[in-house]
């Protein structure tokens, strides 16, 4: 096993699910960032600024980050064809499925929504199996 | 202007959040993803700790009559589990096992200014918006189905 950043995890963690009941609490809204980019792209409705502000707060906040405690830890896991086919694949899935890790999986558990439910625990099961193939049967 | 400060604010926390959870580290979500590998625990420590939250929180929230900054709650509004919603959770597992990236982590991962993470954030972005004329195309192809 990998050592696991218990204290990282927990906080950061924790922090996901403030800045969520925030928004709600503030917005009324559910913190889904496929949803909130998507509305980024289709930007014709008023009163919709809410979402290019995330956006540049998200952002914001790793460039915060990187202030103060240095580089991000990032060490990518795809490159090139394989990162594009990725790309398209989350962008299409979290666009049919309305939702991704935060929307269904931080948001739509914490609402006790059963359609958010069955979408997490499918999401986590196919990309369980993916990396179990790509990594051991065809490596 | 205050629902925009509150939104840049929100986004901020969830950055920070981000980080220091290193979720926008793709290494750290593959060796969570990995279980048949050096299994790395962390990503369920972060998820779990942030639906600990939200499961407290989102009720206590939702008991108020409106939010603070507007007039009513908008939440989602579809309930049903369809094949839409499988079959669109199931691509993006796949991309997600694939890149070890979802859509917050990627967008956040910006700020690190790497070229890699501007071409997955790039082609999520025509993901995005291509997939409503591949849904059609599909319900053309389909009978018509009663899903919404």
């Amino acid at each position: 096993m990998v050592e696991p950043d218990v204290v990282g995890g927990l906080v950061g963690g924790a922090l996901i699910g403030l800045a969520s009941v925030l928004m709600l609490l503030l917005l009324g809204r559910i913190t889904g960032i496929s949803g909130i980019i998507t509305g980024f792209i289709n930007w014709n409705t008023e009163g919709s600024h809410w979402r290019p502000a995330f956006i540049v707060g998200l952002i914001g906040g790793a460039v915060l980050y990187q202030i103060f405690s240095g580089p991000l830890p990032i060490e990518m896991q795809a490159e090139g064809p394989m990162l594009v086919l990725a790309g398209l694949l989350v962008g299409i899935g979290t666009r049919l499925g309305s939702g991704c890790t935060s929307g269904h999986g931080v948001c739509g558990i914490g609402r006790r929504s059963p359609r958010s439910l069955a979408a997490t625990v499918t999401f986590m099961a196919v990309a369980l199996i993916t990396v179990f193939v790509t990594r051991h049967l065809l490596s | 202007m205050k629902t925009i400060l509150a939104s840049l604010c929100c986004g901020i926390i969830f950055g920070l959040g981000l980080s220091i959870s290193e979720m926008i580290n793709p290494a750290r979500v593959i060796g969570f993803l990995d279980i048949a590998g050096q299994w790395d625990i962390t990503l369920l420590l972060v998820m779990g700790s942030a639906v600990f939250v939200t499961l407290i929180g989102f009720p206590l929230v939702l008991k108020q009559p409106h939010p603070l900054l507007s007039e009513k709650f908008s939440l989602p509004t579809k309930s049903n589990i369809d094949m839409e919603l499988l079959s669109g959770a199931s691509l993006f597992g796949i991309g997600w096992g694939l890149a070890g990236l979802c859509p917050g982590p990627a967008v956040a991962a910006l700020a690190s200014l790497s070229p890699s993470v501007m071409l997955f954030v790039a082609a999520m972005l025509v993901g995005l918006y291509i997939a409503p004329m591949i849904e059609n195309t599909l319900v053309k192809i389909k009978k018509p189905s009663t899903a919404a």
